[in-house]
């Protein structure tokens, strides 16, 4: 078997290097964190450093090993049902990120159809500028918006010196700024993967449509979106995953009552200093997310080879 | 059909572009407003920036996140670099899936999720948090975003070449240095520029890793933008989005011209030939 | 496949023999281009051309690639638009029509079948755009996957066809909304040379039986020679010549039609006398007088060149009775072996060479003219052209 993939660069002890250092390293740092966390989350606070107990002490021996791990607990999985704040998080994490995911979608499609229409010269351009905005910080684009939608912001201004309103809106801070925040944030994830396949999709085929007397509209709903589904995939699972876990956004745009599950994790690791109930948090998140990821993964497996 | 741009389409790229860049626009312009006031128009002026000059522990935010981009980026991008080789070249190996797991991941993980669980580690492994621990957890992500890059262009990498040579007596770990290398090194440049720019940005990770006396510029602004809109911040960013743009648009304009020159040589030699 | 043709019958000859509407004044043409002109930018694709092409007519547009062939066939689709002048079809202007309103289907080069459906939805697609009833969508498009003995793989993608399977998929999508007019993008360029062979007949088959007008774009000479009842061989964006393949080749208009159909010497010469529709030529490159029977294309004094196919030079080792006049000498430098035929390559004293093919008519593999002997080229005044241009 060893041998079937030849012409790889290198020899055997050469080959398995090549495999085995980024292979350890992302074992170490971040598998085996993973499982750090998850062995926390069966622990109970303690005011000490590290702030929990027990901390498995490999030099007390197996026997204590033993001993300690006895001492795992369900309490902060029981603790997170009990308070509905959890849950109520969880929830309304899933379903910003859901509904900003369709408008994402909805927003993106448009911009990556024009570019995959668009004039071959003009195509690295106008990809360059989809990547540009990603290059720049995360944080610098959702303060942007600060500036925008705050209510002596710009958006108000104009919009009062429009006569459209007669009072601010108070947009900011509210849940619906989490939205164009998210929208504004993740559309070059939704648009690059969109924009791929779209651009790779063999015009003849909408010829071979026309000619056999679809109109362009029709063909676009036979043709060009099923053939993009892929890139509609891999956009979605791109832009949904992080979205459920984002801290930054809801933090700086949202109000007291936008509530999402990466606000509450860092508000009680900062804030609350309790280690053992924020990996509890961080266990479930990863739970809801599992499967996502492994679909994400497999898309991605499926499309490099 | 190859018929014009459509209105359709030039209506949603022109809107799009607007969306997109709207924002930043604006927030560089404000960036030179003389009035306290970010959202009054107070007439041009460059005193934000000159103040930046005088702010020490900005400075040396900066300068924290700047070593830490440099050092984590390198290594990422060497690190990357043989991730992506792993997984296209290796086709199947033990654990393998594992590994193509552990390599995905992160790119979608909640940066919440992995900030913590690295923080766990060191903790538990009673690792000082600081410069180093910051640079570790930098290396580990944007190494995923390394090896997504150099691995897209691996699989459209021509095999026959290593064939090639291997077949005119070059021994594989010098036709990996010969041949694939330079091949794929604009991949390797962007993936190195990328990790750069996302340890140049972070956020997230770096307030759960880093420790005392290692404060980077984002968690710098961060702790200022909580207090307000202030002009001072938005000069700062001004002044990363252009180190960041230059950048880009450097990046783009040589691989531009690079393409140009081949296409033109190409041209060349099929007239002489 | 092999040997079996699509629909089993009668033989078409008497259908192909007598079939020749564009030699009858009162035939009214199927197709027409009036004048037309395409441009992309500062590029000429097609200049100033006008065509006629006749129902039931299997018609061959032929020509090197970038001769403006596919762009003629693709105004026929509606895929461009000309620039100036009409293209009509069936006595109505088609300009302005977009392409799914028009009663013409094409097999693309590609064959772009939809991917994503298999072979029984990419029949059945533009069958649908009609509003069809569902039972007559069905009857139809089995009758196809009949037609092209497909019926088996009717649920497959078209990544789990073959390249003939998949061209047959193509050719079944595109007869099954009986078109007008059948426009043929390369269609058999991306078989293998036997399987190409074979299908051409099938096609003309297929054409002859449905009655259908058939025009097809190509650039393998071969191919249009034997699927087309006319060809048009194209250059630049004009048609060099439009004639029935054997026409072509025996009277080939000009220096370009003569070298791009088939192999053929071309002697430079001076036109000395044109008596009694005998031109005779000087030609100074060979040394040679040729005289030729001809229709009056060439004038006394005028700079012409004399065409011969190969197999129409004879070779012999004895002198001929009168070596003055279309006869040569020389010297066999080289010999092509391929089977049917041998290409013997005549180096003459002048140093230009003449080719000559000869039938292998027996199994003698030690030839009796072989390198380095000394030879004779004859023709008959009847073997050759003579070209003006």
């Amino acid at each position: 078997m060893a041998m079937t993939t030849t012409g790889a660069p290198g020899r055997g002890w050469l080959r398995w290097l090549v495999v085995a250092i980024p292979y350890l390293w992302l074992i170490v740092l971040f598998l085996a964190p993973f499982l750090i966390v998850l062995k926390i989350s069966f622990s109970t606070t303690a005011i000490a450093m590290p702030p929990y107990t027990p901390a498995l002490d490999l030099s007390a021996g197996l026997g204590a090993l033993w001993e300690q791990i006895q001492e795992f607990t369900f309490d902060n999985y029981i603790f997170l049902t009990e308070d509905s704040l959890y849950l109520q998080s969880y929830l309304s994490s899933l379903k910003i990120a859901a509904i900003s995911t369709f408008l994402i979608l909805l927003v993106g499609y448009p911009i990556a159809y024009g570019m995959a229409r668009a004039r071959r010269e003009w195509r690295p351009t106008l990809l360059m500028l989809v990547i540009l905005p990603f290059w720049t910080s995360f944080l610098i684009r959702v303060y942007a918006w600060i500036g925008i939608l705050k209510p002596e912001g710009l958006l108000n201004q104009m919009l009062l010196g429009l006569g459209v309103i007669s009072e601010p809106l108070n947009i900011l801070p509210s849940t619906l700024a989490v939205y164009i925040g998210i929208v504004y944030s993740y559309l070059p994830f939704m648009i690059l993967p969109l924009y791929a396949t779209l651009e790779k999709l063999d015009e003849t085929l909408l010829e071979a449509a026309a000619d056999l007397g679809c109109p362009p509209i029709q063909a676009f709903w036979k043709i060009t979106f099923p053939l993009s589904i892929p890139g509609v995939v891999a956009g979605c699972f791109l832009v949904f995953i992080p979205a459920v876990g984002e801290f930054v956004i809801p933090d700086l745009l949202g109000g007291s009552d936008t509530l999402m599950i990466g606000k509450t994790l860092w508000a009680e690791f900062f804030s609350n200093r309790d280690w053992p109930v924020s990996s509890a948090v961080a266990v479930v998140l990863l739970a809801i997310l599992v499967v996502p990821i492994m679909l994400f993964q497999n898309a991605q497996k499926k499309a490099s080879e | 059909m190859r018929r014009g741009p459509s209105w359709f389409n030039i209506t949603a790229i022109t809107l799009g572009f607007a969306f997109l860049y709207l924002p930043i626009v604006l927030l560089v312009i404000y960036s030179f407003n003389a009035s306290k006031l970010v959202t009054v128009w107070g007439g041009f002026s460059t005193k934000w920036y000159v103040s930046l000059l005088s702010n020490q522990g900005l400075l040396d935010a900066a300068w924290v996140t700047i070593r830490v981009a440099l050092l984590s980026a390198t290594l990422a991008t060497v690190l990357g670099t043989l991730a992506a080789i792993a997984l296209v070249r290796f086709g199947r190996f033990p654990g393998g899936t594992l590994f193509s797991g552990m390599v995905y991941a992160p790119l979608v993980m909640p940066e919440v999720i992995t900030g913590l669980a690295m923080l766990l580690l060191f903790v538990a492994i009673g690792f000082a948090r600081g410069f180093w621990t910051l640079t570790l957890a930098h290396i580990t992500f944007s190494m995923c975003f390394v090896a997504v890059v150099v691995q897209s262009r691996l699989i459209t990498f021509d095999r026959s070449l290593e064939e090639a040579a291997l077949d005119l007596g070059c021994p594989p770990f010098k036709t990996f240095f010969t041949i694939t290398l330079p091949l794929i090194l604009p991949a390797v440049v962007a993936g190195w520029m990328l990790a750069f720019t996302l340890s140049l940005d972070d956020l997230v990770i770096s307030s759960f890793t880093t420790g005392p006396g290692a404060t980077t510029l984002p968690m710098k602004i961060y702790s200022q933008v909580r207090l307000g809109v202030t002009p001072e911040i938005n000069a700062i960013c001004s002044i990363l989005i252009g180190i960041v743009a230059t950048g880009v648009i450097i990046a783009s304009i040589v691989t531009k011209r690079r393409e140009v020159e081949r296409q033109r040589a190409e041209r060349l030699a099929l007239q002489i030939g | 496949m092999a040997g079996k043709s699509l629909t089993a019958g009668k033989s078409l000859g008497p259908v192909r023999r007598a079939f020749a509407p564009w030699n009858d004044p009162a035939a009214k043409p199927f197709i027409q281009f009036q004048n037309v002109t395409k441009t992309f930018g500062d590029f000429t694709a097609v200049d100033d051309l006008s065509l006629n092409i006749y129902e039931r007519e299997f018609f061959a547009l032929l020509g090197p690639s970038g001769c403006g062939k596919t762009t003629l066939m693709r105004m026929i689709a509606g895929f461009e638009e000309p620039t100036s002048g009409h293209v009509m079809l069936d006595g109505q202007d088609l300009v302005g029509v977009p392409p799914y309103r028009r009663p013409t289907n094409m097999m693309f080069q590609s064959y772009a079948l939809f991917p994503h459906m298999n072979v029984w939805d990419n029949i059945a697609f533009g069958l649908k755009q009609d509003g069809m009833a569902k039972a007559d969508i069905a009857t139809r498009v089995d009758e196809m996957l009949a037609l092209v003995k497909l019926e088996k793989f009717a649920r497959r993608k078209p990544h789990q066809l073959s390249g003939g399977q998949k061209q047959r998929v193509a050719l079944a999508r595109s007869l099954a909304k009986k078109p007008k007019v059948l426009l043929l993008d390369e269609p058999l360029g991306a078989l293998d040379k036997k399987l190409r062979e074979e299908t051409q007949f099938e096609l003309i088959d297929l054409q002859v039986r449905l009655g259908m007008t058939f025009v097809i774009v190509t650039h393998d000479q071969e191919e249009a020679m034997t699927v087309a009842d006319r060809i048009a061989l194209m250059d630049q964006g004009k048609i060099v010549q439009i004639a029935t393949p054997g026409e072509i080749y025996e009277q080939p208009n000009s220096r370009y039609v003569a070298d791009f159909i088939g192999d053929i010497n071309i002697l430079e010469g001076k036109v000395t006398s044109t008596e009694g529709g005998v031109a005779t030529l000087d030609c100074i490159g060979t040394g040679a007088k040729v005289q030729v029977t001809q229709d009056g294309g060439a004038k006394l004094g005028d700079e012409a060149w004399f065409a011969i196919r190969p197999e129409k030079v004879s070779i012999s080792l004895t002198p001929p009775e009168d070596p003055s006049v279309n006869a040569v000498s020389g010297e066999v430098w080289d010999i092509g072996y391929l089977g049917d035929v041998s290409i013997y390559h005549i180096r003459l004293a002048t140093g230009a060479t003449v080719k000559s093919t000869i039938t292998n008519t027996t199994r003698l593999v030690s030839r009796p003219i072989t390198w380095e002997d000394k030879v004779w080229l004859t023709w008959s005044r009847d073997g050759g052209v003579v070209l003006t241009r």
